[in-house]
């Protein structure tokens, strides 16, 4: 059904007919337009992860996304798959209940990093070393931005929000480096200016059976922006043009990022390690032929 | 709809209210368990998961109770009939999502086994202090059903009808136990399979583009699918309308939340439940709920052979209170004696829906022993001597 929808719309796209998003089956076009500011990342992440749908060869209706709350809370509601809006820092908490309530669906975390590092840390690590079978793609935008740009617990030091108005007195988190030591089996960076790479990176991830963590550092003009006068979109973009470093394979405990600091981007980990599921089956086939 | 035969332990056992509770949950088609120990409610996700694997029946033991009932929620979504079972301070960490069931009308039972409070207050001694938040602990507006068993048997067959409510009503349900009937072990008698009725999930069937995940039938409650069928479908826990899109109107008050307590208010004749016993004649009536039943039924039975005229009213579901029976009972009955483990909680519904006509005792009850009388006897004397009508509760003791 869907499916049918999606290829009519290369069909229109290939006849050079430009009325139609060539995303429009994979997004709820009667949401449109949607909430995110000019310049903001969140939509060539998710046009990322449209793509990466399409190039991973998933089939639509068994995939689930989740979100949180916050800017990036809000893509569940923007993609046209089974999506939730769920609590603040729970999204994978409540995938985790979809997985093991049914394992065949693919469940995608998507939300930023205040909702999966703060609120969420605690999930994160945890759905990490089970390996549950997920793709967490965590945009990093280095700010709470949808309540109007308070510190964020990947805020690097001495940058100014809200609510550090002398600027940033706590170190931030390194996402990859909680994400690898934890257990997860695929974690990669990338900046909105990566599409290409990004979506590479996401198509991988998805095809991973286990925890996978993709962040994605965007630029948040209005709040990150504005606050630390870094100027608009195009400056934050032109930013990562300069000083993103990609080093495929590089120790995530190497990818700290600082105030206007050099940004690595890559693969970093790309590994094999039973998921939950897994090892639950195989329990739960051990477990059911003793009793018998 | 029968029970499926796979998780119901026919016959006559001697079990504890906590196993009891987990062969309800088995009975009732529960195949998923979200886990986070604590005392005194720990032994029933034990008993699952000793029967798990036999039924087919899935759980994860999760990092705590807040994502305990996130993964609850995520699971009944796939269409698995799921619970959470947990003590106060897990009580008050589910609070959160159980809002968000609430919000997106997802069915799944809570069971609280009831530990003194309030803090980390003491895990392994009986208390009913969760009542009221068991009504109003998540923030804003919406109705919520609870039910009180007072035995093993009644930790069964309270945990398949909340099973079913939360089906029926599409909404979380809770099951108020407490750390007394929970270790009480007494014979529980499980009936063959084809005696269980089950209340199936009401599905919509229509085509995939044609679902409205809020769109209300009759009786206010809207059709559910499950994830992977094809519906896509987006639900939210911010005020939203039919289609499960964010509406962000002072209007999606009266629209979307209105409903939430509708749905269950309207319906309340259908869902309340209170068992009576000699209360036609009853000057005095005991009202009870949970384990203090036990004590209110031995005190009225040892008041009556006292020849005071003595009724007993117990509530099998706490919420929605049985607002139009009290009222009833108040113009009949010349005054209620509450026993409670906590220091009043229901007490103030029976002076609410006694509106003055008659007196309300109130029995702190539990720290002489569950099933000791004394207090409610006492209360029972108090109130058979009081000549006129006082205003608010009246310390029975």
């Amino acid at each position: 059904m869907a499916t049918a929808k999606t290829d009519k719309a290369k069909e229109i796209r290939n006849a050079g007919k430009e009325d139609i998003h060539p995303m429009e089956g994979l997004l709820r076009m009667d949401r449109m337009p949607h909430i995110w500011c000019p310049s903001c990342g969140i939509g060539l992440a998710v046009t990322a992860f449209t793509a990466a749908l399409e190039k991973a060869g998933l089939d639509p209706n068994m995939v689930s996304i989740i979100s949180g709350i916050g800017c990036t809370g809000r893509v569940a509601g923007y993609v046209k798959l089974d999506s939730f809006h769920t609590t603040h820092g729970r999204p994978i908490a409540f995938a985790t209940g979809i997985k093991v309530g049914n394992p065949k669906v693919k469940v995608v975390v998507f939300s930023g990093d205040g909702d999966l590092i703060a609120i969420g840390g605690n999930h994160f690590i945890h759905a990490a070393r089970r390996n549950i079978d997920m793709l967490v793609i965590c945009v990093n935008n280095f700010i709470y931005a949808m309540t109007g740009g308070q510190v964020a617990p990947t805020t690097p030091l001495a940058a100014f929000a809200t609510t550090s108005p002398y600027g940033c007195v706590e170190p931030p988190f390194n996402i990859p480096y909680i994400a690898d030591s934890s257990g997860a089996v695929y974690v990669a960076r990338w900046t909105t200016l990566h599409i290409r790479r990004l979506t590479k990176s996401l198509t991988e991830a998805l095809q991973k059976t286990g925890f996978s963590v993709v962040e994605v550092i965007s630029p948040c003009a209005m709040y990150y922006g504005r606050t630390n006068r870094l100027g608009d979109g195009l400056d934050l973009m032109r930013f990562y043009h300069d000083n993103v470093e990609i080093r495929h394979g590089e120790d995530t405990k190497n990818l700290d990022i600082g105030f206007q600091t050099k940004i690595i981007c890559g693969t970093f980990v790309d590994r094999e390690r039973p998921s939950y599921m897994e090892r639950y089956n195989q329990w739960a086939a051990e477990a059911k032929g003793a009793k018998k | 709809m029968k029970a499926d035969p796979k998780g119901v332990l026919t016959g006559s056992h001697k079990l504890s209210g906590n196993y009891a509770c987990a062969e309800g949950a088995l009975s009732a088609g529960c195949r998923f368990l979200g886990i986070y120990p604590i005392m005194p409610a720990l032994e029933v996700s034990e008993r699952y998961l000793e029967r798990a694997p036999a039924v087919d029946a899935t759980f994860i033991q999760m990092e705590d109770e807040v994502s305990v009932l996130a993964a609850v929620l995520g699971a009944s979504w796939t269409g698995k009939r799921a619970m959470a079972v947990t003590s106060g301070p897990g009580l008050s960490l589910m609070m959160e999502h159980r809002g968000l069931g609430v919000m997106l009308e997802t069915p799944c039972v809570i069971v609280d086994v009831q530990r003194i409070g309030p803090g980390l207050g003491m895990p392994n001694y009986p208390a009913q202090g969760d009542m009221m938040q068991a009504r109003w602990g998540s923030h804003g507006d919406y109705e919520i059903i609870a039910l009180a068993p007072s035995s093993p048997q009644e930790m069964f067959n309270y945990t398949i009808k909340a099973f079913n409510l939360a089906e029926r009503y599409r909404s979380p349900v809770a099951v108020m136990a407490d750390e007394y009937v929970a270790h009480l072990e007494e014979e529980v008698v499980i009936p063959p399979a084809d005696e269980i009725t089950i209340e199936p999930r009401r599905y919509f069937d229509g085509p995939t583009d044609k679902y409205l995940p809020f769109k209300r039938d009759k009786d206010l409650v809207p059709r559910m699918v499950d994830i992977g069928q094809g519906y896509r479908f987006h639900v939210t826990g911010l005020t939203h309308d039919d289609r499960g899109y964010p509406i962000m109107f002072e209007e999606c008050q009266e629209y979307n939340v209105h409903p939430l307590v509708r749905k269950i208010r309207n319906f309340a004749d259908d869902i309340v439940e209170v068992e009576e016993k000699d209360t036609e004649d009853a000057a005095i009536i005991v009202v009870s709920y949970g384990s203090t039943s036990r004590a209110a039924k031995k005190a009225m039975e040892q008041a009556r052979t006292s020849g005071l005229k003595v009724g007993s009213l117990k509530l099998v579901t706490v919420w929605p209170f049985a607002d139009k029976r009290v009222a009833a009972l108040a113009k009949q009955a010349k005054a209620f004696v509450v026993p409670e483990m906590n220091f009043g909680q229901i007490v103030s519904e029976v002076e609410r829906c006694s509106y003055g006509h008659a007196n309300v005792f109130f029995v702190p009850h539990g720290e002489k022993g569950v099933e000791n009388t004394e207090g409610i006897l006492s209360a029972i004397n108090k109130a058979a001597q009081e000549t006129i009508i006082r205003d608010g509760v009246i310390e029975g003791v």
